[in-house]
C-alpha cells in the first residue's frame, strides 16, 4: 500500500479548483450531492497527477461525507491512482481483440524502451506505463491512452510507439 | 449497400457541429417529437419499431419505457449508458466521436417521452476526449434553444448533463451505471426493485444504450412502422457491427439486420475477409460475453442454412452450438489465433471486473483464470478442463448481476467447440507454447444430420 | 391487498404478511427448511444478497403468474407472492448451488480453524459441514492478508473475511460515523480504513457479534478459550447506552467473554455497547437471568445442560426411568 511518506502529503486546493467543483456540484439534486464524487476525484487527479489521502479528506469534507466513502470509491475504479506515478502513464489495452493483432509484443517493447516494470516510475519521472482492460476502440488495436486528457494512440508500432516517447520526453522538457 | 439510418451522413466534414448536423436534417425529429407528438405517442413509436436494446441483453426498448412508473411528485430520469466497454465493442465510442448531436437528438426525444426533467449520459471515464466533444454538442444545442428551458416554445424542460465513470466494466450493468453515477462503488443492486420502479436516488428510471437512444432519432423521423420494414422477423431495423480481430478492414459497420454473417465477414462492403490471406478459425459474434464459434458454425447454422447477423440466427441452436448478438461485437480469429491463450485473456478481464460483492463470481473468476493461466502455459491437467465447465456452471446463474453469466460462457463454450485444443495444451505442454494448434478441423464443413430412424 | 399470503416451501405451507422475504417465511417454518444466511442480517437495513448460499428455486412465482422462475432466487432479498411455490432443500439444483457457493467461499479461507476464535460458533464452519465438500479442488495460493487491530479491542483478520457487508452496515447503522469499508475491487476487496485509525465509538464491538466468520474478533477474548468450553449465562444490567441485556460466557467463575443475545439464527436480539461487552467483566457487574438455551445441534451444547441422548443407564434402570419421564418420552418420540 502507501509509502508512509506519501500518507503525509499534503495538497492544497486553489480557489480555482473549488469553482471546478461548484460548476460539477450543480449537475445534481441538493441532497443528493455525492454523485459530483466522481468528476471531482478526476478533476483532482489532472491537478496532482494522484489522489493523496489529504486531497481525498478534503473532497469528503467539501461533500460533506465520510472519508471512508471517498477512499472505497477512488479504491473501486481503475482510473484512480492512489500512488504517484510518472507524468506520463501509457495504458496499453491488452485485452482479446487487441492481443489478436500484438498488444502484448507493444507493451514488451514498451517495458525494454522505458526500462521499468508495470507501474513503476522511470527515473526522470516522466513514464509510467501499465496494461489496462478493454479501451472500446478494439477496431483500431492495438492501442494506448495518456491522461489526464486521455489522448488515443491507435494501430500502435514499435515505430509509433518510439515516436510518441521522444516527442512526449521533448513536450516535457519545454 | 444497405439502408444507413444513424451513419447516413458520418463521412460529412464537421458533422460533429450544430450548424451541419441541423443542415443534414438533424433536430427535425425533436421537433416533430415535441410539436406534434404526445409523450405515449413517442413510445408507442418505439414500441411499434421493434427496436430492441443494442447494449446487450436485446430488450425490446419500447417495453421497457412504458415500465417506467409515473408517481405523483417524484422526478423521473433517462440515463444513457455511454459505459461501453465490453471487449469487441466500439461502437458508440465512434458514435459519440463523429456524430455527438444525434446522441443528444435521442435523448431529447427520449426525456420528453419518459417525462424526465433531467437526464445524465453516463460516459466511461477514459473517453474524457468524448466526454468533451458531448459537453461542447451540449452547449451548442442549448444556444439553438433545444435545451433548457422551454424547449421551441413547446414548455418543455430539460437539463442533459455528461457523468464521467472512473474505469470499472460492471457500470454498464444498469443498476451499477445508477450506483456509480450517485457517486458510489460500481456494485450492481440486487432486482427488484428495477430501475423502472426505484432507480437513480430511488426514483424511476430508464436506462439505455447509447445506440438504442439514437436509433430513436430515425424511428421518430421516420415512424416506427417504417424502420421495422428493415430488418427480419422481430430483428428490425440497423445495427452497429464493430469488427475487430484479424480481419482485412475492422471497424464500425452499420448493417441491416439480416445481413448473412458470411457476407458480413468476406464482402468488400463490409469487413474484407481474413487479413493477411489467412483462413477464419474461430468467431466471438457478439462481445466478448458471449459464446465462441468455430468457423464452421459461424457461417451456417446446425441445420445448414445460412447463419444471418439477426438476433435470433446467431443465438440459433441456443448454447450448444450457436451464440449471441449481444453487443454487436463482432471478433474474429484467424488460423494462427491460440484460443486456449484468448479464453485466459477474457477469463482475465473477468476477473479483473468482477466487482467483488458476491462469492461465486468474486472467487470464481479468479479461479477460472488460474486455471486457465496453468493450461495456456503448458503446465494443466486433463482434469483442468471439466474442472473449468464445472466451476463456470457455479459462477452461472448464481450471481446478483450478469457479468457471472459473461465471464462463464466464454470459457464453457471454448471448451465446447475447442475441447481438443485445450486437450493438445496438457499432452504437449513444450509445443503448446512455440506453436498454435493451428486451424485443425474447426473450419471443416458440418456432417448432415443423419435423419433419425422413426 | 389481502393481509395474509400463502405460500408453501417445501411443501410446507405458511401464511405470512405481505412483503415478507422468502427466507424469513421459511423461518416462520423453522427447522431444515430454513436456507442459511452468511450475508442477511435481519436488523441490518440493505443487508444480504450478496452471498448467495440462500439462494432457492422458485417452482411457481404466484396464484396470478404460476410461471416459475428462471434463474434461483436469494431468498433474503426475495419477497413472497400469494400462491408461491419455493423449493429449497427438495430440490438438487438448489444443493448443487449451495455447495458451488460453498465452495467458493472456502477457497480463499484460510481453513484454520483450529486456531481460530470464531470456531464452535462460525456461521462458515456450519455450512461447510453441512454443505462443503471434504476436499479442495483449489491448488492455487490462497489469499492472504496482514492481521490488523482496529481500534484496541477488536481485530481484523481479513484472511478469512468473506465480504458478508455487515460490518459495514452496523458502523452505517448502529454507530455514529462509519471509519471502516469495502476497499478495492474484486477478489482484492478487503475490509479497511485505508489509512490505519482506530475504529472506536460506544458501539464498534457489535461489528464482533455480526461477523459470521472469524474475521473480526474480540480481543479482551482472543485465545482465552475455546467457546464450547464456556458456558452461556444471561444477565443483565442498568447501562444508560444500551439495552444491557447479554450473555456472560463463564470458564469456571470468571466471565471470559460478554456477547449480545443471539437467537437460533446468530443474530443479536438487540445490539449491546462497547462498555457492556468490553468493560464489564465480573460477575458482580451483573444480574444472572439463568443459563442459557443452547440448540442442542450446537458444539457449545456438548458438554453442559440436559443432553439430548439420555446415558443408557438410564433405559435399563427402572426407578430411573420413573423419574426421567418427560426426557425418555421425548427420546422415544424423536
Amino acid at each position: 500500500m502507501l509509502k508512509i511518506e506519501e500518507t503525509t502529503v499534503v495538497h492544497d486546493f486553489s480557489p480555482h479548483l473549488y469553482q471546478q467543483f461548484q460548476e460539477i456540484v450543480k449537475r445534481y439534486p441538493v441532497e443528493s450531492a455525492k454523485a459530483a464524487l466522481l468528476p471531482i476525484l478526476h478533476v483532482v487527479q489532472a491537478e496532482f497527477g494522484w489522489l493523496s489521502v489529504d486531497a481525498m479528506d478534503k473532497v469528503a469534507e467539501y461533500l460533506d461525507i465520510q472519508p471512508i466513502e471517498v477512499y472505497e470509491v477512488a479504491s473501486f475504479y481503475t482510473m484512480y491512482f492512489l500512488r504517484p506515478q510518472g507524468k506520463y502513464m501509457l495504458e496499453v489495452c491488452r485485452t482479446g481483440p487487441c492481443c489478436l493483432v500484438g498488444a502484448e509484443k507493444i507493451m514488451k517493447y514498451i517495458e525494454q524502451k522505458l526500462g521499468v516494470k508495470e507501474g513503476d516510475v522511470t527515473p526522470d519521472g516522466l513514464f509510467s506505463w501499465r496494461g489496462v482492460e478493454c479501451l472500446a476502440a478494439c477496431g483500431f488495436a492495438p492501442v494506448l491512452q495518456i491522461g489526464p486528457e486521455y489522448t488515443f494512440y491507435e494501430n500502435l508500432t514499435e515505430a509509433s510507439v518510439d515516436q510518441l516517447i521522444s516527442d512526449l520526453t521533448i513536450k516535457a522538457n519545454n | 449497400m444497405g439502408r444507413k439510418l444513424l451513419l447516413e451522413h458520418i463521412n460529412v466534414p464537421n458533422i460533429n457541429t450544430f450548424d451541419v448536423y441541423r443542415s443534414k436534417g438533424g433536430y427535425a425529429a425533436v421537433e416533430k417529437a415535441l410539436k406534434t407528438l404526445s409523450p405515449e405517442d413517442i413510445v408507442e413509436e418505439v414500441k411499434k419499431s421493434g427496436l430492441r436494446g443494442r447494449g446487450g441483453a436485446g430488450f425490446p426498448t419500447g417495453m421497457k419505457w412504458s415500465f417506467l412508473a409515473k408517481p405523483e411528485g417524484k422526478p423521473r430520469y433517462l440515463v444513457c449508458n455511454a459505459d461501453e466497454s465490453e471487449p469487441g465493442t466500439f461502437k458508440d465510442r465512434f458514435l459519440m466521436t463523429k456524430i455527438p448531436h444525434l446522441l443528444i437528438e435521442g435523448m431529447i426525444i427520449g426525456s420528453f417521452a419518459l417525462g424526465a426533467k433531467t437526464s445524465y449520459i453516463y460516459v466511461r471515464g477514459e473517453m474524457m476526449p468524448q466526454i468533451r466533444i458531448l459537453e461542447k454538442a451540449i452547449a451548442e444545442a442549448r444556444n439553438a434553444g433545444f435545451l433548457g428551458k422551454n424547449i421551441l416554445g413547446t414548455g418543455y424542460d430539460l437539463e442533459l448533463y455528461v457523468q464521467p465513470g472512473g474505469g470499472a466494466y460492471i457500470c454498464g450493468e444498469e443498476t451499477a451505471l445508477i450506483e456509480s453515477l450517485e457517486g458510489k462503488r460500481g456494485n450492481p443492486r440486487i432486482k427488484p426493485p428495477f430501475p423502472a420502479i426505484a432507480g437513480l436516488w430511488g426514483c424511476p428510471t430508464v436506462v439505455n444504450n447509447v445506440e438504442s437512444i439514437a436509433a430513436v432519432v430515425p424511428i421518430i423521423r421516420d415512424g416506427g412502422e417504417e424502420y421495422a420494414k428493415i430488418g427480419v422477423g422481430r430483428s428490425t431495423g440497423t445495427k452497429l457491427i464493430s469488427a475487430s480481430g484479424n480481419l482485412v478492414k475492422p471497424g464500425i459497420y452499420e448493417i441491416e439486420l439480416g445481413v448473412p454473417v458470411e457476407e458480413f465477414i468476406y464482402s468488400d462492403e463490409y469487413c474484407g475477409g481474413i487479413a493477411n490471406g489467412k483462413r477464419l478459425k474461430a468467431v466471438v459474434a457478439g462481445g466478448s460475453s458471449v459464446p465462441i464459434l468455430p468457423a464452421n458454425l459461424i457461417n451456417k447454422t446446425i441445420n445448414q442454412e445460412a447463419r444471418l447477423m439477426t438476433y435470433e440466427s446467431l443465438s440459433d441452436g441456443g448454447f450448444a452450438t450457436g451464440s449471441m448478438m449481444g453487443s454487436g461485437g463482432f471478433i474474429a480469429f484467424d488460423e494462427d489465433q491460440c484460443i486456449v491463450r484468448n479464453t485466459w485473456n477474457f477469463a482475465r478481464f473477468y476477473h479483473h471486473e468482477s466487482c467483488g460483492q458476491c462469492s461465486p463470481c468474486r472467487e470464481g473468476t479468479g479461479w477460472m483464470e488460474k486455471v486457465l493461466h496453468r493450461l495456456e502455459y503448458g503446465h494443466g491437467k486433463l482434469s483442468d478442463i471439466d474442472l473449468l465447465v464445472d466451476v463456470s456452471r457455479k459462477i452461472e446463474g448464481n450471481t446478483i448481476c450478469p457479468l457471472g453469466d459473461a465471464a462463464a460462457w466464454p470459457v464453457a463454450s471454448a471448451i465446447r467447440h475447442f475441447r481438443d485444443e485445450f486437450e493438445w495444451h496438457v499432452t504437449e505442454p513444450k509445443f503448446c507454447l512455440q506453436r498454435n494448434y493451428g486451424l485443425a478441423h474447426y473450419a471443416d464443413p458440418l456432417p448432415k444430420p443423419e435423419p433419425v430412424a422413426v | 391487498m389481502s393481509e395474509i399470503v400463502k405460500v408453501s416451501i417445501d411443501g410446507i405451507p405458511v401464511e405470512v404478511a405481505p412483503g415478507t422475504t422468502i427466507l424469513n417465511a421459511a423461518r416462520q417454518i423453522g427447522g431444515d427448511v430454513v436456507p442459511p444466511a452468511m450475508c442477511y442480517y435481519s436488523k441490518l437495513e440493505g443487508s444480504g444478497g450478496k452471498c448467495r448460499t440462500c439462494l432457492v428455486k422458485v417452482s411457481k412465482g404466484s396464484e396470478k403468474d404460476p410461471r416459475p422462475m428462471p434463474k434461483l432466487v436469494a431468498s433474503c432479498r426475495t419477497t413472497v407472492m400469494d400462491g408461491m411455490e419455493v423449493q429449497n432443500i427438495t430440490s438438487p439444483e438448489v444443493i448443487e448451488a449451495r455447495k458451488g457457493i460453498v465452495e467458493m467461499l472456502l477457497i480463499n479461507h484460510p481453513l484454520d480453524c483450529p486456531v481460530c476464535d470464531q470456531a464452535g460458533e462460525c456461521s462458515l464452519q456450519d455450512l461447510a459441514y453441512e454443505h462443503g465438500a471434504a476436499k479442495t479442488r483449489y491448488e492455487f495460493e490462497r489469499r492472504k492478508f496482514e492481521r490488523v487491530d482496529i481500534g484496541d479491542k477488536i481485530q481484523l483478520h481479513m484472511t478469512r473475511c468473506i465480504l458478508c457487508y455487515r460490518c459495514v452496515f452496523v458502523a452505517d447503522q448502529i454507530t455514529d460515523h462509519r471509519i471502516h469499508g469495502i476497499l478495492n475491487r474484486g477478489d482484492h476487496s478487503e475490509i479497511s480504513t485505508y489509512i490505519h485509525q482506530a475504529v472506536d465509538n460506544d458501539f464498534s464491538g457489535n461489528v464482533i457479534d455480526v461477523c459470521p466468520v472469524g474475521a473480526l474478533t474480540d480481543k479482551t477474548f482472543r485465545f482465552k478459550n475455546r467457546v464450547w468450553f464456556t458456558k452461556p449465562v444471561e444477565a443483565h444490567r442498568d447501562c444508560d447506552k444500551c439495552c444491557g441485556k447479554v450473555t456472560l460466557w463463564y470458564k469456571g467463575e470468571d466471565v471470559l467473554r460478554v456477547t449480545g443475545r443471539k437467537d437460533a439464527y446468530g443474530e443479536v436480539e438487540e445490539f449491546i455497547c462497547n462498555t457492556c461487552r468490553f468493560e464489564q467483566k465480573k460477575t458482580a457487574d451483573w444480574v444472572i437471568e439463568g443459563p442459557r438455551n443452547v440448540s442442542n445441534d450446537s458444539v457449545i451444547s456438548s458438554n453442559h445442560y440436559g443432553s439430548l441422548n439420555l446415558p443408557p443407564v438410564v433405559k435399563k434402570n427402572l426407578a430411573l426411568q420413573e423419574s426421567n419421564k418427560e426426557q425418555l418420552e421425548r427420546f422415544t418420540r424423536l
